[in-house]
């Protein structure tokens, strides 16, 4: 049996996951990106092996994407994040037509087609307002996991406003909230709005349309997704598969590619493969 | 007489106490941290050490900086604006132009020849552009705040930083490290693009000479040639550059001291009567 893989090279998480030769998926994993991005994908392609007990030299085909798709030494092909969260979200709940992905330092707004072409897209390029890092601050400023933020959100009776679109500046504002006595669960709700409302406005920019499915490591936090379904206006698609989109859609478009070279037996890359 | 000038900022708190002929005798500088409070309090008191003197001697506080109306014994507010005006022109009589820069906030204020204020810009979106843009250095290269200056300085060939964002200043970081970069060519980068984003703060009030720097960041030597050579002219940077919006209070303080008016650290109190029986008592 041949396997293929696709592999998510994020800012913060690398996330692989290997489909066999019919599109099956066989296995995932998740691990932290740090400064070497090269590094961060060799071990998560090991680690991923070890685990799932995957021949290296059955892995027959490597996709990479995410912001580190170029520092992927082993790849084959690399594709953009937006192309893969689009399939990837597609195949996790077939009903998407717009796809929202919130990562660690970018969101992002798709509206795709039926059959998972992007037909519009929108991203925070600028600076990290309503990204994950947002959160991640917070957290910090107030010494609470990042784990259990959105729980602690979700409990909030008087959400505090947050004012600043600025990750930095949002710090102090948080710090101000602490000092006047707001109770923690308040500040963090009132955190998790505050990036609902930026990345709202992102899918409002591509018109969005129904089903809308989240994808991205921020969709473990339960009170984002709570914020985000607030600020819509309605219910979003999201599991816990939600933050392997990336690396699901990579490894779908791996193994199709694989598929067609495999048909096509002049081709060079079937060689080298 | 003695004034006292509290200038509660994002990072730092700042106290400065003026005498009758407007000399500095004391200067005092915490951590803010997350009690404003008892940050003006500790500012205020550490001040008062410094120049062996009692809160009664004081005849007179203003507050200023964004924690100006937590200070609990100011008896006049004025904004930072102000303070920073008032204090650059009173060490630089020429200054036309100030940038500062603090922790969180750049400003850019342009001042008439009585040190008024006539404009001024400042980052109020966002932490581009701002002292935090260094500690976010500081932090991804565990480096120390104060040595950033020193390392940078050594550069050769300063990296090109493209993000405005700090948060995203601190990915870029990493990426030019594990690629190998010099440390001190990603550091003389990181201050050459907090340069070019006062200087736009700057030519939107007017670059008028003389330029006086002030705030947390003056002290920083990178900070300054940076500016300087992207400038072309000479900065006017004191050896208390920190201190400035708190000098510059106290001369507001001075001001009102000296039309007889006695703020409440001294008439709350009994005054010496009271530092009297205390000593007696012990």
């Amino acid at each position: 049996m041949n396997y293929v893989v696709g592999i998510d090279v994020g800012t913060r998480m690398t996330r692989a996951v290997v489909v066999d030769d019919t599109g099956c998926e066989r296995g995932r994993i998740c691990q932290e990106t740090g400064a070497r991005l090269e590094v961060a994908a060799q071990q998560t392609l090991e680690e991923l092996c070890v685990r799932h007990g995957v021949d290296r030299n059955l892995i027959v085909y490597v996709a990479s994407t995410g912001y580190g798709r170029y520092r992927v030494p082993f790849r084959q092909i690399q594709i953009t994040e937006m192309t893969c969260h689009a399939v990837g979200a597609l195949r996790q709940f077939p009903g998407t037509r717009t796809v929202l992905d919130v990562g660690a330092m970018n969101s992002r707004a798709l509206r795709i087609a039926d059959n998972g072409r992007v037909v519009a897209f929108r991203m925070n390029d600028r600076c990290a307002s309503g990204a994950g890092r947002f959160l991640e601050r917070v957290a910090k400023s107030l010494e609470i996991e990042l784990e259990q933020i959105g729980a602690l959100s979700l409990r909030a009776q008087d959400p505090q406003p947050i004012s600043s679109i600025c990750a930095v500046l949002a710090e102090s504002e948080v710090i101000n909230h602490v000092t006047a006595g707001k109770p923690v669960e308040d500040i963090l709700r009132g955190a998790h709005n505050s990036i609902a409302e930026r990345v709202v406005a992102l899918v409002r920019q591509v018109g969005a349309q129904p089903e809308i499915t989240v994808t991205g490591g921020v969709t473990r936090n339960a009170g984002m997704v709570a914020a985000l379904e607030e600020r819509l206006g309605s219910c979003v698609n999201v599991s816990a598969d939600s933050e392997y989109a990336g690396a699901l859609g990579a490894a779908i478009l791996a193994q199709q590619r694989w598929q067609r070279l495999q048909e096509t037996p002049s081709s060079p890359e079937r060689a080298t493969a | 007489m003695l004034v006292a000038g509290v200038d509660v900022g994002s990072t730092g708190t700042k106290a400065a106490l003026l005498d009758e002929n407007k000399k500095v005798r004391a200067l005092a500088l915490v951590d803010t941290g997350a009690n404003v409070v008892r940050a003006a309090e500790r500012a205020f008191r550490e001040a008062l050490a410094k120049a062996e003197l009692e809160e009664w001697d004081v005849s007179f506080t203003v507050g200023t900086g964004y924690g100006r109306y937590r200070v609990p014994f100011g008896d006049l507010q004025v904004t930072e604006i102000s303070c920073h005006a008032k204090g650059a022109c009173f060490l630089f009589p020429q200054t036309h132009t100030i940038l500062d820069m603090g922790g969180q906030d750049t400003k850019a204020i342009r001042v008439s020849e009585t040190a008024e204020v006539k404009d001024f810009s400042m980052n109020d979106k966002c932490a581009a552009g701002t002292g935090r843009f260094l500690t976010a250095a500081a932090q991804v290269l565990n480096l120390g705040l104060d040595d950033l200056a020193s390392i940078a300085s050594e550069s050769k060939k300063p990296l090109k930083i493209s993000n405005v964002c700090t948060v995203f200043v601190e990915q870029e970081i990493m990426m030019h490290l594990a690629k190998g970069c010099a440390v001190e060519d990603v550091l003389a980068g990181v201050h050459s693009a907090i340069a070019g984003r006062s200087i736009a703060l700057l030519r939107r009030v007017g670059l008028e000479p003389e330029i006086t720097f002030t705030g947390g960041v003056a002290r920083n030597r990178a900070m300054v040639t940076a500016l300087e050579e992207r400038l072309k002219v000479k900065l006017n940077v004191a050896p208390e550059s920190q201190h400035i919006g708190a000098i510059g209070a106290a001369l507001f303080a001075w001001e009102r001291a000296a039309h007889g008016e006695v703020g409440k650290t001294r008439s709350n109190s009994n005054g010496p009567a009271e530092r009297d029986q205390r000593r007696s008592l012990t």
